[in-house]
Order: structure tokens, then sequence, then C-alpha cells
């Protein structure tokens, strides 16, 4: 599961969804596919009559579902494409759904980029396929994640519940205590490079989706969502909880200045250079491939907390299964992604590693119990189960995060690279996304 | 160009049909490169002009706008720091370039080089190596954790100043396209001095010439059509940079921003932003300025030669 930005959301986009379904309700000719109602009996027919499916996702583990739906489902053709990671599938789905060409009819998004795709009506509402029945079969946060207002524009196939990773071995060889709280984290960072000035606490060169979950966790809600009406700030008490703290850390440069998924970030998370990682739960399978020296040192701990004895979360990452509106197979397209998030493939995942989002797999002991090897036979998904549930309510992602992601590094970048404070690249990444967003037609405000 | 005679003598024979179908000959012969030229350059260009005349937005649709994009163009303050850093890039980086070029070439045509086939193609292979390629192993080097500068830093227990911050990364791929192209440029410089008659320095020789002067009244007079050739492609390549900076974001991305350079803007503002409308007004102002830039110098080069 290597995800370059991983991030994920929570949508409340009712008024805009509202205006959406409106629009289409009057505009009768033409909108039909949005409204188009399937039942059990078209899905039944079209996966008797069988077909090719073109299904474009990164994610690893769907390899096996594919081998399993096909095997029960032998007419149909599942067609597994890998067409980039993230922002790069983001990209080719955008530029076939503009062209009207060679558009997918099962694709990848996401949380945080779904509302984007929800908003222009690139995405089908689920609902039109009975989507609204599995209320009870995921849980709360990623179900959430996958609503963009009234509608549900993808079935959540996995979740991120952000965790702490840390190398043992390295901790115990300075005698440093792994830090349950923020400053006790800072505390750690200043020990462990004075020990060693080749090691870092962690690695951080600003990212988006890091910035955005840690502001989540501290109580921080810089967006607001209410129809076309957006508000961003980054002054809210929460961001500048995780402001005031990270400061700390760029400014006396205990931050190891390599990005995220390179082959430097694979080698100091092996030689032990960087010590610890905050992400989401997905990160296990990662780190089996991608940092097999590291089995057996690395363990997993709660997220550190603002203040001792509070138990808050946040997720990052997290993605679900979605059907472009100018899919021509839905009622097949359904019965894959049914199959992936709710169905026999949700097992063939977690059994290939991956952290799902459905209640039954989250609390079933066989899960829970399940023992890391690579953790030293700790049994970490107990810790994940536990950080979803403490995963803070409310937090919402901009319609356009997509783009807004994309310019982090050009405004709050600069905090890692001279004199300007985090707190004042926040406010020009804050700026740089009110233009965009005014542009785009939204009525945005501080 | 006198007018050709016979052409004239059908027509007073009032026999006028030979001549109409000669002159559909014509298309015939023009016609095939006329029709892929259209194809894959007009349509392109004109497609780009019909879509910066629109906006598209998430809330809203596409609307006709007429020229506001151009007119946000000229006030886009990131369109035109970008512009002032490649011109910047431009004013240093190309008469560097041109004149290690000249000097190499120089050298090799002098004769007096040592091993002169085995340097010319030394210096000829970066340009052989793709520039996605060069810019990586630069990049590995630059770097100040794993890379050359850090070993180096490590090795000696000196602190380098780091490439690739944002003071210095518009230097350190300044160096990148240096390496690049010096010996693209190296070999129409010595291709222009190749062409130059022997006869000419066998007469320098015996007025008693010394190489000085051989060098400013014969080859330099020689190579100043090139010269004009290599500044105008440098002028171009300098306003369109794309791939070094583009490359290099990914290990740098707080030092080279989406707006880094006008090409970079406007692929950023297409592919992040899905502003196709507005990456394509930017691309047709960047092309505009460029052609300007381009033309001018050539006019200059044209006057001093005649």
């Amino acid at each position: 599961m290597i995800r370059q930005r991983r991030r994920s959301a929570f949508t409340a986009l009712a008024g805009v969804l509202a205006l959406v379904l409106a629009a289409c309700g009057s505009g009768g000719s033409g909108s039909g596919a949005q409204e188009q109602q399937f039942s059990d009996q078209d899905v039944q027919a079209a996966l008797d009559a069988g077909g090719t499916l073109t299904v474009w996702a990164w994610e690893p583990t769907l390899k096996q579902v594919v081998d399993g739906f096909q095997r029960k489902h032998p007419r149909v053709k599942v067609e597994l494409v890998n067409v980039g990671t993230g922002d790069d599938q983001y990209t080719a789905l955008q530029n076939a759904i503009a062209a009207g060409s060679g558009v997918p009819d099962v694709a990848q998004l996401e949380y945080y980029a779904l509302p984007q795709f929800a908003l222009a009506k690139s995405v089908t509402d689920l609902r039109t396929l009975g989507a609204d029945e599995y209320r009870d079969t995921f849980t709360p946060g990623p179900w959430a994640s996958v609503h963009a207002g009234e509608g549900v524009f993808a079935l959540p196939m996995d979740s991120g519940p952000m965790a702490l990773y840390y190398n043992q071995e390295i901790f115990q060889k300075h005698g440093i205590a792994v830090p349950t709280t923020w400053d006790e984290y800072v505390a750690a960072a200043r020990a462990l490079h004075a020990a060693d000035p080749a090691v870092y606490i962690t690695n951080d060169i600003g990212n988006a989706g890091m910035a955005t979950s840690m502001i989540w966790q501290a109580g921080g809600k810089p967006y607001g969502v209410d129809g076309t009406n957006v508000t961003i700030d980054f002054s809210d008490e929460g961001t500048q909880r995780y402001t005031a703290m990270w400061q700390q850390l760029i400014s006396e440069k205990l931050l190891a200045p390599v990005d995220s998924w390179t082959d430097q970030w694979y080698q100091g998370l092996a030689e032990g250079s960087v010590a610890t990682l905050v992400t989401g739960a997905w990160m296990p399978a990662n780190l089996q491939s991608g940092v097999a020296a590291g089995a057996g040192k690395w363990r997993v701990a709660p997220m550190p907390q603002w203040k001792a004895g509070e138990r808050a979360g946040a997720e990052n990452g997290g993605s679900g299964l979605s059907i472009p509106a100018a899919s021509e197979k839905k009622p097949l397209a359904h019965a894959f992604v049914e199959y992936a998030t709710t169905g026999e493939g949700v097992q063939l995942r977690v059994d290939g590693g991956a952290f799902p989002a459905t209640t039954e797999q989250l609390s079933s002991p066989e899960f829970l119990n399940a023992e890391f090897p690579y953790f030293g036979g700790q049994k970490a998904n107990e810790i994940f189960a536990e950080e979803a549930r403490n995963v803070l309510d409310g937090w919402t992602y901009l319609p356009f995060q997509v783009y807004a992601n994309s310019v982090f590094n050009d405004t709050a970048g600069k905090a890692y690279v001279s004199d300007t404070t985090l707190s004042d690249g926040l406010r020009a990444w804050q700026d740089s996304s009110i233009e965009y967003g005014e542009q785009q037609g939204f009525t945005v405000g501080p | 160009m006198a007018t050709p005679l016979p052409a004239a003598v059908p027509a007073e024979n009032g026999r006028r049909r030979p001549r109409r179908r000669r002159s559909w000959a014509g298309w015939r012969f023009v016609g095939p490169f006329l029709a892929i030229f259209a194809l894959v350059f007009l349509a392109p260009v004109a497609y780009s002009i019909y879509l910066s005349l629109f906006r598209t937005r998430l809330v809203g649709g596409t609307t006709f706008v007429g020229p506001d994009n151009y007119e946000q163009v000229l006030r886009d303050p990131q369109f035109w720091s970008a512009v002032v850093r490649v011109t910047l890039f431009l004013a240093v980086q190309v008469p560097v370039m041109l004149l290690i070029a000249l000097l190499v070439a120089l050298a090799v045509d002098s004769g007096r080089l040592y091993g002169r086939n085995f340097f010319r193609i030394a210096v000829f292979l970066p340009y052989a190596v793709p520039a996605v390629v060069a810019t990586l192993m630069w990049g590995f080097m630059y770097g100040t954790q794993f890379g050359l500068v850090g070993n180096v830093n490590e090795a000696f227990g000196i602190t380098l100043p780091d490439p690739l911050s944002p003071e210095l990364v518009l230097a350190s791929i300044g160096n990148i396209v240096t390496w690049e192209f010096i010996g693209y440029n190296m070999l129409i410089f010595y291709s222009a001095l190749r062409v130059v008659p022997t006869s000419l320095y066998e007469s320098a020789e015996i007025d008693g010439a010394g190489q000085l002067r051989v060098i400013t009244s014969i080859k330099l007079p020689a190579l100043r059509g090139a010269l004009l050739i290599a500044t105008i492609f440098s002028i171009i390549g300098s306003f369109q940079l794309f791939n070094e900076p583009s490359i290099l974001q990914s290990i740098a991305p707080n030092a080279i921003t989406t707006d880094f350079t006008p090409n970079l803007y406007a692929y950023s503002l297409s592919f992040s932003g899905q502003r196709f409308d507005y990456s394509a007004t930017v691309a047709i102002v960047m092309g505009l300025i460029t052609m300007v830039v381009a033309y001018v110098v050539q006019l200059r080069g044209m006057r001093e030669r005649g």
C-alpha cells in the first residue's frame, strides 16, 4: 500500500450536493445517468451476462480480490490497472473524464480527494445502487468520509487511524522513554539527536497530509464547508497547538530533511536514523515490504496526546472504491465494489495485510489478536482499533483539497527552509487556497 | 528575380488551362506538408487560443470570458516572478555556457590538443544523456544527507552550502543545464570552424599573424552565425526550462515551487489545478514573449553581421 500522499477526509458537503441533485432533478433529460436506479436483479443479470470491467487502483491487496471475484463470477473479466499512486491517478482520471473516453468502471479515491470528484459530478452517487444499506457495515469514520452531503460516492476500502510507530532498539539503546504526549515527543527528539547526531525523531520536509492530520488531532478545524460557502482559517486554537509544538522541532533542526517514500527514507527507517513515524494504520504492510531490515525492531504505540490522559486521534489516508459517472457497466461495477469492500474481498485484503473499514473485521477476535512478527509479536491491531475509536469528529477537507495540497510546499514549506514560521506559512497556504477557491466560484472566507 | 519568359507565352496564346493545372500541381506537392503542419502545429495552437477564451469553474461551469484570462496573466505576480527567474537564468547561464563551449571548440579546432577525438566525444557525451537521467544524477550528488555533498561534508568535517536551498537552487539548475549543453553548443561552433577555408589560415601565416590574431580575425568572424543560432536556441531553452526543476522538485519541494518557471506554472495549473483555460493562456503569453525576444536577438545579430 504505497501511497505517496495519504490523507483522509470526513466530508460534509450537504448543501453542494443538494444543489447538484436539485439541478439534476429539474434538468430532466441528460441527467438520467445520475438518477437511474438499479435493482438486485439488474446486478445479477449483469453478472450472468458477464463482460470486462476496468478497475483503476494502486492498492496491492486488490489483486487477490480480483482473483477471488473472477473465480466466483467466471463470466466477468476484471482488468486491474495501476495508473499511478494518489495524485497521478487523479490526474489521469480527471483527464479521462474531461476527454470523455477511457474512463474506468471502478476507481480508487482517497477520502480527501473524494469531495472534488463528487462536486464535479464525476462519480456516481452509490445510493442509486442501494448503498444506504451499508450504514452499519462500516465504522463511522470511513463511512462519514465517503459522504458528500447526502450522497455516498464510494464504499470505504480501508482507513488510517494514526498511531506512533517507533524503533524500540534505538529508544532502548539511548535509554529514552517512548513518548506518550507531544511534550515528551519534543523532549525525546532533543535527547535522541543529542545522544547521536545521526538520529532524528522523525522525517518531515513539509507534507500537507501530515500537517492537516496533526491539526485534526489537536482539535483544530481550519476548514468549514457549507454548500458552496467555504471557510479556511488556520488561526484557531488547535492549529496553534500544532504549530507551537512542531515549530520547535523545525527550529532546532530535529527533523530529518528527507521526504517520505524516497529511497533515503526507507534507508533511514532501516538503519535507525529515523526513529519514529506518526502515520496511519495502513503502514505495517509498507514496513514489512519496504523496511525488511527493521523486522523485530519496530513497535506500535498510541498516538502521543496533547494533554496526558486524553484520548484523541485522527485519520491519515484511507480510500474507497468509487464508480465514475461515465461508466457504462454500473451494475457490474457495483457488484465488484460490494465484493471488495463488504463481501469476501474484505477478508482477502485483511489476510494480505490491509487495515479494513468494516465493523465485522475490526471487532473480530481473530483480527484483534493477530500477532505481528514484524513488531516482535505485538498485537498491533488492538492499538489501531482503539485509535480508530478515538478519531475526533467534525473534521472536513476542502472540496478542492487536491489542489490545495499541491501548493502546500510553495507556502507552508517555506517554514522548513527559511526564517518564515510555520504559522506564517500556514497563513500563506490559507491565502493561496482562498484565492483558488474564489476563482473556482466558491464563496470563501477566513 | 526576372520574370520567367516561357510562362508568359502560353498566356498570350489564350491557352489558360495548362497554366491552371500547373498551379494545382504546386498545391499537390505542398499539400501533404500543409495537412500535417495544420494538424500538428496550427490545430494545437488554435485549440489553446480557443481554450484561453473560456473559464471553467467547479461551481458555475464553463463560461466565455473573452480576454479576461489574458488580463489576469498580465497582472499575475506568480507568472511574472517566474518570467523574471528564467530571465535571470538566461542572463547568467547562457553567456557562461556559450563562452565555455566556444573555448572548447577553439581548443579542439586548434589541432594542438592531445587526444582530440576523445576530448570531443567526452565533452559531447553529456548531451547524449537524457535530461531526466542527468538531473536525477545531479540531484543525488547535490544531496546533503545521503548525496555527494553530504559525503564530502562528512569526510572533511565541513558544511558546504546546500545546493538545493531556495537561494542556490537556480544556480544548481544552471550548473546541470550547462553540463548538459556545452557539448551540443561546442559541436555547433566546431562545425562552423571546420568550414573555414584553409587558404585563409595559410595567408594569415604568410602575413605573420599569431594564433591570437587568427582567432580574432578569422575564427570569431566565421563563428558569428553559429553564435547567433546557439544564442537563439539557448534563449528558447531557458524560457522553456521545465525538465530539470520538475525533477528536482521531488527532492527539494520547498525550494522549487509549483510556479518556479513559466512552463512549470502552466503544468501545475493544468494538472493539479484543473485550470486548463488559464494554463493555455500562460503558455500562449510565454510563447509570445519567447518569440519576441528571440526575434529581437535575431534582428540585432543580422544587423551586426550586415
